[in-house]
């Protein structure tokens, strides 16, 4: 660019930030008489036009006037822009309507949970770690437990109906991601139906998870050791409802969007990423499958028992935004399957659902009383009356937590935006040393720039929505 | 109680033993070894009614584990000693540890060779490790010289396989080269172990905070920064941070 200055133009927010050299007349503030208008400032790196309810012609026409033949423009998207999926910021640089430059700015969800992780038990740290990726708090929770029950090696001796009920739970979140995934990507693309259907789609999918965890989101659910509580009464019958109504409702959606032209020229060949381009920035996925690599952690690094299930990986050849919505779709198809089976195991099998080393399972069992689940009259009877030993170890589970061996560990699961891993780092203490989330939505993010440079404006929310981004996991 | 007089605190004889006892060379070395607890719990504020009050716990020493290390972790080894043998560092001069460890293979790099290896990761047949998984830091205040570490996973699709890095620097000279060039990914993972740990990485194309404000002060996940390090304060009342909250006084 050999343009000698910028031309910027601040969103509608940018009201507030009046500088020394404010030189425009509207500046008076909200309901003054110069509301409408659109002051600018000059910099010294340009001129910085402000956008406050304004006319975006007599803003371009003034810009023009001033330099005329220069249609670059660096115009900010976001924190608060509805479509960037939460509190994205893009900075673009644009010639005309075209994207030269794009540059994504996060942050501004960080909440510390990894330092917080730090000074809790090993047990407490599920509860910070499932608030990351919010559409998809089961996942961190069982990449964090998966980590520590490495570290403490007690991966084997997980019970199998824990396991079972992980995976059970895994895909149900999967489906309500996608879900949320594909509704937004609709309303963004302006498909506000597709948005209705998905999100009623999703809180089916919640309950069934309410009715199994007690929460829909921020379950704290999957413990090391297990999972906290089994199945409740009915949880079969509800599955087998559920997976019944579910496919009809998955063809609805894809009856709305899959031959839908204005979708179809909206997504087709738009936002191209191929194999090499998401091998060199990291990206998994459904991008990466879109692009035409089989790579599914559970099928080519099975955990939690992955390897036992019937399955397959869809992908797609086209590496753009219709192939990934395509992936989604058929991911939920096969999260369906996996679902059936899981109810079929459960159906058919009992048995302890937390770790029987009392040096390390959770104690503390929940009953259903006449106001609602709370204390097990029977536990506390245990710890109270009958075992020395139980009280003891309640106590000092809930008060100082278990040790966990020295060492460090990577534990990665297939999230529904991609390879989730989960670093830990123990000094031999009750509290994790440190824990850190190699969110897949972090890492995808990189790859928007790519996505849509050389590409139109308008694209860029179709890609930001093909690589699905949640900013609670980005920024954790 | 003469015996006893001759030995020194350590433990080791002070007579006119000529040939030195390997167990207590051994033993000598561990005892030089910095001390990273005291205590049974570690406890400095009340006193440790355990009777393990006297205990000190040092730093484990750096065993690298023995061969063969099992798995497909021997081959890895093999294809990266194959393939230094050719390059500027060779195998022992670039990887000053091997470590396995619950079912993971961990090479503890040198950074100065840390570019090298990586390049060799990424592009040796035999070994493609085509894509990073980022990098993650991890801040050691007790062990002096080598307190900033930043831990990379390494994924390998062709072959199915996982290798973590870790890279060590001294917080007095907390400089990493950086790996953006060969594996593009690292760009944000490097700028977040700058943000929160301080480790500069040279070579990247712009090392700029990416969650914390650009004029925030300190590196929040160090060790020696505390927990909710700014004061939070709700219309004129302060709260205290969430690890100093349960004080009753």
């Amino acid at each position: 660019m050999t343009a000698p200055a910028d031309h910027q133009v601040h969103g509608a927010t940018a009201t507030g930030t009046a500088g020394p050299a404010d030189s425009s007349s509207g500046e008076q503030g909200y309901g003054g008489p110069g509301y409408a208008d659109s002051g600018y400032e000059d910099y010294d790196e340009g001129r910085v036009y402000h956008v406050s309810g304004g006319d975006w012609d007599e803003v371009i026409s003034d810009a023009a006037d001033e330099r005329s033949g220069d249609e670059r423009m660096v115009v900010n998207m976001g924190p608060q822009h509805p479509s960037t999926h939460g509190v994205l910021r893009l900075i673009l640089t644009l010639d005309g309507e075209t994207v030269t430059e794009l540059r994504p700015v996060i942050g501004y969800l960080h909440t510390g949970i990894e330092k917080n992780m730090e000074f809790r038990t090993w047990t407490q740290g599920v509860t910070f770690c499932t608030r990351m990726d919010y559409l998809a708090p089961l996942f961190n929770e069982t990449a964090y437990c998966l980590g520590v029950e490495r570290l403490l090696g007690i991966t084997a001796e997980v019970p199998e109906r824990a396991t079972i009920m992980r995976v059970l739970l895994m895909e149900l979140n999967r489906i309500s991601s996608h879900l949320t995934a594909i509704g937004t990507f609709g309303l963004e693309l302006g498909a506000s139906t597709v948005f209705i259907y998905g999100m009623r789609e999703r809180e089916k999918t919640l309950d069934v998870l309410e009715l199994i965890t007690g929460l829909r989101m921020n379950h704290a659910f999957v413990r090391p050791g297990g999972v906290a509580q089994d199945l409740p009464a009915g949880a079969i019958e509800r599955l087998r409802e559920y997976l019944r109504v579910m496919p009809p409702l998955l063809g609805e959606i894809r009856g709305l969007l899959d031959h839908a032209p204005v979708y179809l020229a909206r997504t087709k060949n738009v936002a191209h990423l191929d194999v090499t381009g998401c091998m060199s920035l990291g990206v998994t996925g459904p991008i990466l499958r879109a692009a035409g690599l089989p790579w599914d952690l559970r099928k080519s690094q099975p955990y939690c028992g992955y390897e036992t299930y019937d399955f397959d990986v869809p992908t797609q050849a086209t590496a753009d935004v219709y192939g990934r919505y395509l992936v989604r779709m058929d991911e939920m198809d096969q999260s369906l399957r996996i679902i059936e089976q899981c109810v079929d195991r459960l159906a058919e099998s009992a048995g302890p659902v937390m770790i029987g080393d009392a040096k390390i399972g959770w104690p503390a069992k929940l009953a259903l009383g006449p106001d609602g689940l709370g204390n097990s009259p029977d536990h506390i009877a245990h710890i109270m009356s009958q075992s020395m030993e139980a009280l003891i170890h309640h106590f000092k589970l809930v008060t100082e937590g278990f040790r966990v061996p020295a060492g460090q560990v990577y534990a990665a699961v297939e999230s529904p935006r991609g390879e989730l891993g989960c670093h830990i780092v123990s000094d031999g203490g009750t509290r994790p040393y440190r824990a850190h989330f190699r969110d897949p939505s972090f890492t995808n993010l990189q790859a928007v720039s790519v996505m849509t440079e050389g590409g139109m404006i308008a694209d860029i929310i179709a890609a930001v929505a093909s690589i699905d981004p949640v900013m609670g996991g980005v920024d954790r | 109680m003469t015996d006893r007089n001759d030995q020194q605190p350590d433990g080791t004889q002070s007579g006119s033993t000529a040939v030195p006892d390997p167990a207590a060379l051994a033993g000598q070395q561990r005892l030089a070894e910095q001390v990273t607890r005291t205590g049974m719990f570690g406890s400095s504020t009340t006193g440790d009614t355990s009777g393990y009050g006297g205990l000190q716990v040092r730093r484990a020493p750096r065993v690298s584990s023995p061969r063969p290390y099992g798995s497909y972790f021997d081959e890895i080894a093999d294809n990266l000693q194959a393939a230094l043998a050719v390059a500027d560092a060779s195998f022992g001069d670039s990887v000053e540890q091997v470590v396995v460890a619950n079912g993971e293979l961990t090479f503890y790099v040198r950074r100065e060779h840390l570019r090298a290896v990586a390049s060799k990761l990424r592009d040796e047949p035999t070994l493609a490790f085509e894509m990073c998984l980022g990098v993650s830091g991890v801040h050691y205040p007790g062990e002096a010289g080598e307190e900033l570490r930043a831990v990379y996973h390494l994924l390998s699709i062709t072959h199915n396989r996982r290798l973590r890095l870790e890279v060590t620097a001294p917080d007095a000279d907390p400089h990493v080269p950086s790996l953006v060039d060969i594996y593009p990914t690292c760009d944000f993972h490097e700028r977040e172990t700058w943000d929160f740990f301080g480790l500069i990485f040279d070579g990247h194309p712009a090392l700029t905070r990416i969650e914390m404000p650009d004029d925030w002060r300190g590196h929040p996940q160090r060790k020696d920064y505390p927990l909710g390090g700014i004061p939070v304060e709700y219309r004129g009342a302060t709260i205290p941070p969430p690890d100093e909250r349960r004080s009753y006084e």
